[in-house]
């Protein structure tokens, strides 16, 4: 297969590049921060981006999706990345719709995908406990009571945590804390008895929460995917996410070139356009070559997910280079536009704080490194 | 069976049967590598039978036209005939500038003439070609070149210096820029020009560099007479043929292949601890981060061709692609030394076979220095992809 985008691919690519310019470029986030909403999103456009078939990229038809596969909402969510549009499309329509295809049974998927495609229901995936990614470090516990589950313990950095509708929580069902085997995905309702969500004011402003479970009691078909199986189940699908949102970093790590590339070409000093500067330009072409060479990583890897079968070594590949490429884009970014990049007024900071964010997200570029180095047998 | 299922199995059994089992090892240096012309000594007899044999196909040059001496096979041809080469750990039969660099030059600009004349030679590892454009005072700004080419109607006397001229000492012929017209900008005036290496006037000089070998020598020309049938392309326009010609070569230095990966090579040095990884953890980490920029630029690679392919204009990407494969490489040659630690830095001695590591590392410091430096290659990008003033 080529490794560029087919025609179907590029033209989702100009809708949604067009999309999100339109309506929900970054002042719109600037306002969500600053009036503190309560939803910390907005409805109406949550609404539209359902309405355009964003929220069930990876839904499948019979489900209500467009099927378009980790190529499709990879393109898209590098158009969010563009203008950080906010929206619990990484955490309903990437996370959560991946792990639901994954692992849930049919009843479960016909009860679920087609509400996430729609927009209507907000499922989010709680999986981390502490600073740092390590699904098989995952301590909340799930006891057997009845013919159910009593759930105990805390999560953290929860995205869209305290909007969802539905948790998929990442639990031990046995053995100890560090194995990867003895885990169970558990679908719990917001409102449950015992369950108390703080939202988290992060860097980014977007949305994120804290869950304690104080003996939350889910029924026996609360269970998604095989008991004590869900990390060799959910560990594809957290891939496929991981992808996903080395696309948006990508298109993070683009958007902070383009605008500082363009600044170069007005801003003046010493009677002539900064960009006529030979140490700007040559940083500003080493970015740009970054981010190309990681562009290759993150379309290549979109492309085998949707091939199918193990990506565990082109994911940790695209997830490594994108966060790597981020850092430096977003700091380049910075560095360029110089006293104006560091105030508030000027956009280009909201990127750095996303980037951080994102980069954090399911593993940071040590996580990546480490276990691309693992799957490579060294 | 397709026609390209039926060529795979025919291919493979001819190199089953015609790679001699020593040219199934991979060449260890520039000295390994079987490079043709008047006076080249094989290093063994085998090399000269699988040269002959595989020019003898047309397959040291697959892609050219079969009158040329090429193979006439088309992309599918040539993918499965490097697939099936590569299954064998066969060596390429030849390496030269003429496959490399003049042949492509002159397939796209040279006459039906120059290229019946030239080209064939080139496959079957006759003739060993040589490239004269830098000069003492024309390195990165290459188009100020001075080598001047003074009018006799039928012919040109050429006179100058040309510096960094690869094996010009080993060459037959030389493709070369010179000054016909100085009268304009300095990239007018520049014609391409092809002459014999025996002809009187040309003397060569080897540089010693600091790998210890003469790759690269200074080349004079004092009242060379080179005949005007060998201009290739138009006179004063030859910078579009050196362009051309910058830009295959920057895509080639690029593209060096798929080495060996290095955590394979650090793990034949080290071994591996319990887990099965490897025991120096910086080490490790340090190969790890190498080797992430490492695919993702072979993944580049990839994306560039099927971008050409489908039409897009790669022009100054190439630039792009050069100055991040050669840092890159770069980049592996100093992991290599560290991964060998003492014995990396053998200059003589049994441990590197001889300073092949240490040789090999300080040979890629020109990496970004020749085919335009990384910094010219920056110039490129900023200028014309970025779109940024000059």
């Amino acid at each position: 297969m080529a490794l560029i985008l087919n025609e179907e691919q590029q033209l989702l690519k100009e809708s949604a590049d067009g999309f999100f310019a339109e309506k929900a470029p970054v002042s719109q986030l600037r306002e969500l921060r600053d009036n503190r909403s309560e939803d910390g999103f907005s409805t109406e456009l949550w609404a539209e981006m359902a309405e355009m078939g964003f929220a069930g990229l990876l839904v499948d038809e019979d489900n209500g999706g467009t099927d378009f596969g980790v190529m499709g909402a990879g393109i898209v969510a590098e158009a969010m990345g563009r203008t950080l549009s906010a929206s619990p499309y990484l955490a309903s329509a990437v996370v959560s719709a991946s792990v639901i295809k994954a692992a849930a049974s049919d009843a479960q998927k016909t009860a679920l995908l087609p509400a996430i495609a729609a927009g209507e229901k907000i499922v989010t995936l709680a999986i981390d406990e502490s600073a740092h990614h390590r699904p098989e470090n995952t301590g909340l516990k799930a006891t057997a009571d009845g013919d159910g589950y009593v759930l105990s313990g805390l999560k953290t950095f929860v995205c869209d945590g305290h909007v969802a509708d539905s948790y998929l929580v990442l639990a031990r069902t046995s053995g100890a804390v560090g194995d990867t085997d003895g885990l169970s995905v558990f679908l719990v309702d917001k409102g449950a008895s015992g369950l108390i969500v703080d939202r988290t004011i992060m860097t980014d402003s977007r949305n994120w929460a804290k869950l304690t479970f104080e003996g939350v009691k889910v029924g026996a078909d609360a269970l998604v995917g095989p008991l004590n199986g869900a990390f060799e189940a959910v560990e594809p699908a957290l891939d496929r996410a991981r992808i996903i949102v080395a696309a948006e970093l990508l298109g993070v790590a683009q958007e902070c070139l383009d605008r500082t590339v363009e600044y170069l070409r007005e801003r003046k000093q010493f009677g002539v356009v900064i960009g006529s500067f030979q140490g700007l330009q040559h940083r500003a072409s080493h970015l740009f070559s970054e981010i190309e060479v990681t562009r290759s990583a993150v379309l290549k890897a979109m492309q085998m997910a949707d091939a199918g079968g193990d990506v565990r070594w082109f994911a940790s590949l695209a997830k490594a280079k994108a966060c790597k490429t981020a850092e430096l884009a977003t700091n380049e970014a910075i560095q360029m536009h110089g006293g104006i990049g560091m105030t508030d007024e000027f956009e280009i900071g909201f990127f750095i704080k996303r980037a951080r964010i994102l980069q954090s997200l399911f593993g940071d570029f040590n996580f990546h490194a480490d276990r691309f180095a693992a799957c490579s047998s060294y | 069976m397709t026609d390209l299922e039926a060529f795979r199995n025919e291919t493979r059994t001819w190199l089953e049967e015609n790679c001699p089992a020593s040219m199934r090892t991979p060449a260890r240096s520039d000295n390994d590598m079987c490079w043709g012309g008047r006076n080249f000594k094989f290093i063994s007899e085998d090399q000269k039978i699988w040269m002959e044999r595989m020019a003898a196909r047309g397959w040291t040059v697959p892609a050219w036209p079969k009158e040329y001496g090429g193979g006439g096979l088309n992309k599918e041809e040539v993918k499965i005939l490097a697939s099936e080469m590569r299954r064998i750990k066969a060596r390429s039969p030849l390496t030269s500038f003429g496959i490399w660099m003049l042949g492509p030059a002159l397939l796209k600009f040279g006459t039906h003439e120059q290229k019946l004349e030239h080209l064939p030679k080139i496959a079957r590892g006759e003739i060993r070609w040589c490239q004269g454009y830098s000069e003492p005072n024309a390195g990165s700004d290459l188009a100020s070149l001075a080598t001047k080419a003074e009018d006799r109607g039928d012919h040109w006397i050429v006179n100058g210096q040309k510096v960094w001229t690869s094996y010009a000492d080993q060459a037959d012929w030389i493709f070369c820029l010179v000054r016909t017209d100085n009268t304009g900008t300095k990239h007018h005036g520049i014609s391409f020009v092809l002459f014999d290496m025996a002809s009187e006037g040309v003397s060569t000089k080897p540089i010693m560099l600091i790998s210890g070998s003469s790759p690269f020598c200074e080349t004079f020309f004092d009242d060379v007479k080179v005949l005007k049938s060998n201009l290739v392309g138009e006179e004063n326009k030859g910078w579009t043929i050196a362009k051309y010609l910058l830009t295959h070569e920057r895509t080639g230095i690029s593209d060096m292949g798929m080495p060996t990966p290095l955590n394979m090579l650090a793990k034949d040095k080290l071994g591996e601890d319990a887990d099965g990884k490897l025991p120096e953890a910086m080490l490790r980490h340090q190969v790890a981060e190498h080797e992430i920029d490492a695919a993702s630029f072979v993944f580049t690679l990839e994306r560039a061709k099927d971008e050409a392919k489908a039409g897009g204009d790669m022009g100054a990407f190439s630039s792009m692609l050069k100055y991040y494969g050669t840092e890159l490489n770069k980049q592996r040659h100093e992991l290599i030394v560290k991964v060998n630690g003492s014995d990396g830095l053998e200059w003589e001695g049994q441990y590197s076979n001889n300073g092949d590591i240490a040789r090999s590392w300080l040979r890629t410091k020109a990496n970004s220095i020749e085919g335009g430096t990384s910094e010219v290659q920056l110039n490129i990008i900023s200028k014309r992809i970025l779109d940024l003033p000059a």
